[in-house]
């Protein structure tokens, strides 16, 4: 099985983030770049597919700060190529990320035919659409999203996904592949992998680059303004000690008649 | 003032389980009576699988992959138990049981989650809880005494208080940074800390087997100090005080090194003059593993508690070598849903029990993991409105009258 | 037809959801503003009774095609492009829900169009409309026009109240015909309905909801005991499910149970979206995070910045008080 990992790296919200002087995009001193959560996800979910049908994953993703990390570590899980697109402006909307990752993609020898490409179903940064149907669209793929089991049926070339609904109802579909998946959840928790064979991968190692195309489309959604969340209501805070609040709580509840 | 490190990396070849009996130290191994001390007071002897005789034992016999692919040391609280009563002297904690885990810790399918979350954090964030770095130092706007932060203020000071993860941004951590700060002012101390570059000294990952982690924090650490001029470290972690003193100096980092408490009990004749309060408690003052057991504090945490008037000491039965662990350390700090789910006694509470027997207002600690522990193991069995958890410095500060 | 703002009805094993009036009470006041009419789109299978539904809608745009019978994104996609070719409204608005996520992402690469998410309010400037976006987890917010229309615009919960979505009246149905893959690539088979039995948390009074903040699975307990002595049922947010926790049946929001008791206790809940979309219509929300910037205290009634491990339990103990003085 040929898999496609597609990570994408967003602001880590643990740091404040602040506006930049232009007042419509993050100021890059105070910025942190992370994995997007469900990315993490949609590795383990890659890896734990090579462990049951064998096969070969490579991760792909954008050039960022902090990303070589993020592929040696998964290179250091189990992934067997990391590739990098460099030359690519910083604050790309995922539209614009999907684009080049999909031309890349189609235009690299060895990555295209690959069965499965798998990326996080949603990213925090993800504005202008979500990267798994973008690419789903411009590789003429078909595309599920928010999928948290997989399984594949080599023979029909076929995979069987589920999909998470509202009120804990689960579906399940039938994908021709090649096909994208929006991963939510992995079956497991992503795998921890020890530090010292991050390192160790980080030596013996590399992840390949390749240049992104220099023709890109017109954004066609603007920002015009970014600005920290007003914060509409705020809940009336209740102070003092553990007792003194427990007491008013109670009061609280009483006066509704819950207690 | 100040004295230059020899370089950052060592010279020496590497102790590792292959070449071990080519080391002194590993040679002691093959000495093991197979006595069994190690196992008897190993406080979740009775639910390891292999205790330190019997991986010694295996060692020997060349069957050590069976004890790397079971998960039995992930229940080693790194207390030093089994090392302060071995008659051979083996150094079964600070350096067999790690470099045996560190081999586990490669091979286990998966580590508890709450385990896995502090390892990453620490690694990101240079902190176990995942907070901010830029958050490690807010506690010092409420210090109530001047600070000093290096990365604002680089010149030359007498002492580096490197504050450690817990003391930094655990609510209970921050008062005894409070408490802390106070004693190093009126004892009139030359000090300074890293502020927000402090990140974690890593001793705990090394001791749960997460080496890589440590020597990646190691790395900074000592890239951090370099750019410092300082006299010696005095630290509020008991694990980081081990990582500095033992591993870094193995590593050529040759500055003196102390825990806060022993520091302060050199001083404690300056510090009795200001120590008008009465502190009228009963004080059972617990002996954390890595300044007692491993190195051999007892008596000066004693001493100043003894220096605060009103306090009377009374101690536990298993008090100093024999003090039972809080259960912290060697990532024993978040395993707690693991052990729990295997349906041990947390060792906090074993601990607790105990000094709930001796009728003491005051669990006295001075090691930052203690207070939340026993704080948690308090209102667990029911405890917390009749005793109360104080780390030794906060008692100090509590005594002062400026 | 052309110019109007077009609503896409989250239709789902029958039933309309409550976020389609959200979005219904939204458009209604973006086509008045822009002086044009607003219109519902309703895919599916043999769902026209739902038409009674839409009446806050000048008319609907009904299409009926096997293949819509359970949504995946590619059907819905697909027949929408093709509506939005032949029409050309002026704006689609989309709810986004796990039935809807990926469609408007689709439609608007299918026909190279400004495709926007997590949309919480829109407003007409200058005759031209702006969305306002929230991103990064709720830590920023934007303000984005889109540069060709019509602009696909990906609603969040919550924008309106659903109520003034909702209206009695017959909207005049225009029915089209769409051509859909008689082979779809994405195949419905079936659904996997949650365990049965047990507690149902969307008929609680009173939930006690635990996040991470509670730190281990120990401490479930503590919810609990309020839960019991207050006489209602624990329940989480989906990091607490993940962990196992607390069952599938007990996570509330965007994947979970959408609840409204009297009372909703969170315990070391942040407030992230996707859990505030699941009990933000409770009707009293008390909240304790040891962070006092958390955003679920943006949306409590009354709050409590301290540790849930110390309060729950105190808690408890007031509250067994005072009934037994009530009792007694």
């Amino acid at each position: 099985m040929n898999i496609h990992v597609l990570l994408k790296m967003v602001p880590d919200v643990v740091e404040e983030l602040e506006i930049a002087a232009d007042g419509k995009s993050l100021a890059p001193e105070s910025l942190r770049m992370i994995l997007s959560e469900s990315d993490g996800h949609a590795l383990e979910e890659a890896l734990l597919l090579k462990e049951r049908y064998g096969g070969q994953v490579t991760v792909l993703a954008l050039d960022s700060p902090e990303l070589d990390d993020v592929l040696f570590t998964s290179l250091a899980k189990g992934a067997d190529r990391a590739v990098k697109v460099t030359g690519v402006e910083t604050g790309l909307t995922s539209r614009r990320a999907a684009r080049i990752l999909s031309q890349v993609i189609a235009a690299t020898d060895g990555l295209m035919p690959a069965d499965l490409l798998l990326t996080g179903t949603q990213a925090i940064d993800d504005l202008d659409g979500l990267v798994g149907p973008l690419v789903a669209h411009f590789l003429r793929l078909p595309f599920v999203a928010i999928v948290v089991q997989v399984g594949v049926d080599a023979a029909t070339g076929t995979a069987t996904v589920v999909k998470e609904y509202p009120g804990g109802v689960r579906g399940e579909f039938e994908v021709r592949l090649p096909a994208v998946l929006g991963i939510q959840a992995a079956e497991k928790p992503p795998r921890y992998v020890p530090v010292a064979k991050v390192r160790a991968v980080a030596k013996s190692r590399r992840i390949e680059s390749l240049p992104a195309p220099s023709q890109l489309e017109p954004p066609l959604v603007e920002v015009l303004q970014m600005m920290k969340p007003e914060v509409a209501g705020h809940a009336e805070m209740l102070e003092g000690p553990v007792e003194k609040i427990s007491e008013k709580v109670c009061e609280i509840l009483a006066e509704r008649g819950l207690v | 003032m100040g004295s230059p490190m020899t370089g950052s990396q060592s010279t020496l070849p590497e102790l590792t389980l292959d070449n071990l009996f080519e080391f002194a130290e590993g040679r002691k191994v093959l000495t093991c009576i197979q006595c069994g001390m190690c196992a008897g007071t190993c406080p979740y002897g009775e639910v390891m699988d292999y205790p330190p005789r019997r991986i010694i034992g295996m060692l020997r016999a060349g069957m050590l992959e069976k004890v790397f692919t079971s998960d039995s040391l992930l229940n080693c609280v790194a207390c030093y138990a089994c090392m302060a009563k071995c008659p051979r002297d083996i150094q079964l904690t600070e350096v067999l049981l790690p470099l045996v885990k560190e081999q586990v810790f490669l091979r286990l399918p998966e580590i508890p989650a709450e385990l896995h979350k502090a390892l990453e954090n620490t690694l990101r964030y240079g902190n176990p809880t995942g907070e901010s770095p830029r958050k490690r130092a807010a506690w010092v706007k409420t210090a109530g005494v001047p600070m000093r932060i290096l990365a604002e203020d680089p010149r030359p000071v007498d002492v580096l208080w490197f504050v450690e993860c817990q003391n930094s941004y655990h609510p209970r951590g921050q008062d005894i940074s409070r408490a802390t700060a106070r004693i190093f002012y009126v004892l009139g101390i030359d000090f300074a800390i890293l502020g927000n570059e402090e990140k974690c000294a890593g001793e705990c990952a090394r001791l749960v087997g997460e080496t890589g982690l440590f020597d990646t924090l190691t790395d900074y650490n000592l890239a951090l100090f370099r750019n410092y001029r300082f006299n010696r470290i005095v630290t509020s972690g008991a694990h980081a005080h081990d990582a500095f003193k033992y591993q870094y100096a193995a590593l050529g980092f040759n500055y003196p090194v102390e825990h806060v408490t022993p520091f302060f009990a050199r001083y404690v004749d300056r510090l009795k003059p200001f120590l008008k309060r009465k502190l009228s408690y009963a004080v059972s003052y617990h002996d954390s593993c890595c300044l007692g057991r491993h190195n051999g504090f007892y008596e000066e945490p004693r001493m100043l508690l003894n220096a605060i008037p009103g306090i009377k000491l009374v101690e536990m039965p298993h008090n100093r070598m024999n003090a039972i662990c809080c259960g912290g350390g060697g990532g024993g700090m978040w395993l707690d849903t693991y052990y729990k789910a295997k349906g041990y006694e947390r060792l906090s509470e074993r601990r607790v029990k105990e000094a709930f027997s001796t009728g003491a207002d005051v669990l006295a600690i001075s090691c930052p993991y203690e207070v939340s522990r026993f704080e948690d193991a308090l209102k667990v069995l029911g405890y917390d409105k009749r005793m109360v958890v104080r780390d030794v410095v906060e008692l100090l500060a509590e005594a002062l009258e400026v | 037809m052309a110019g109007n703002i077009w609503v896409l009805t989250e239709q789902w094993r029958g039933e309309v959801s409550e976020i389609t009036y959200e979005v219904l009470a939204l458009g209604s006041e973006v086509a008045a503003a822009l002086g044009v009419k607003l219109e519902a789109v309703l895919l599916g299978h043999k769902v026209k009774s739902l038409v009674a539904r839409l009446g806050k809608a000048d008319a609907v745009l009904y299409v009926d095609h096997a293949a819509l019978a359970e949504p995946t994104a590619e059907a819905q996609s697909a027949a929408l492009a093709q509506l939005i070719k032949e029409k050309q409204p002026r704006s689609v608005l989309i709810p986004l829900t796990n039935v809807t996520l990926g469609v408007g992402t689709l439609i608007a690469a299918q026909l190279e169009l400004p495709g926007v998410n997590f949309c919480k309010d829109l407003r007409v400037v200058d005759g031209r409309l702006q969305a306002h976006c929230v991103l990064y987890g709720g830590k920023m917010e934007v303000l984005v026009t889109g540069l060709r229309e019509p602009a696909i615009l990906g609603i969040s919960p919550g924008t309106r109240p659903a109520e003034k979505g909702q209206e009695a009246g017959t909207p005049v149905i225009e029915e089209v015909a769409v051509a859909l893959p008689e082979v779809p690539s994405v195949r419905f088979k079936k659904y996997i309905e949650p365990e049965a039995g047990g507690v149902d948390i969307t008929k609680q009074d009173v939930l006690v909801a635990v996040g991470r903040g509670i730190q281990t699975q120990d401490n479930v307990a503590l919810a609990e005991e309020l839960a019991e002595a207050l006489g209602g049922a624990v329940c989480g947010s989906r990091p607490v499910i993940d962990q196992g926790w607390l069952p599938l049946s007990r996570q509330v929001g965007k994947s979970g149970a959408i609840v409204k008791p009297k009372l909703y206790l969170a315990a070391g809940i942040s407030g992230a979206p996707e859990h505030v979309e699941g009990m933000k219509n409770a009707a009293l929300i008390i909240a304790i995070n040891m962070d006092p910037d958390a955003p679920i205290f943006n949306l409590a009634h009354y709050g409590i910045a301290g540790d849930a491990l110390e309060i729950l339990p105190a808690l408890t103990e007031e509250v067994r008080r005072t009934s037994k003085k009530k009792a007694g």
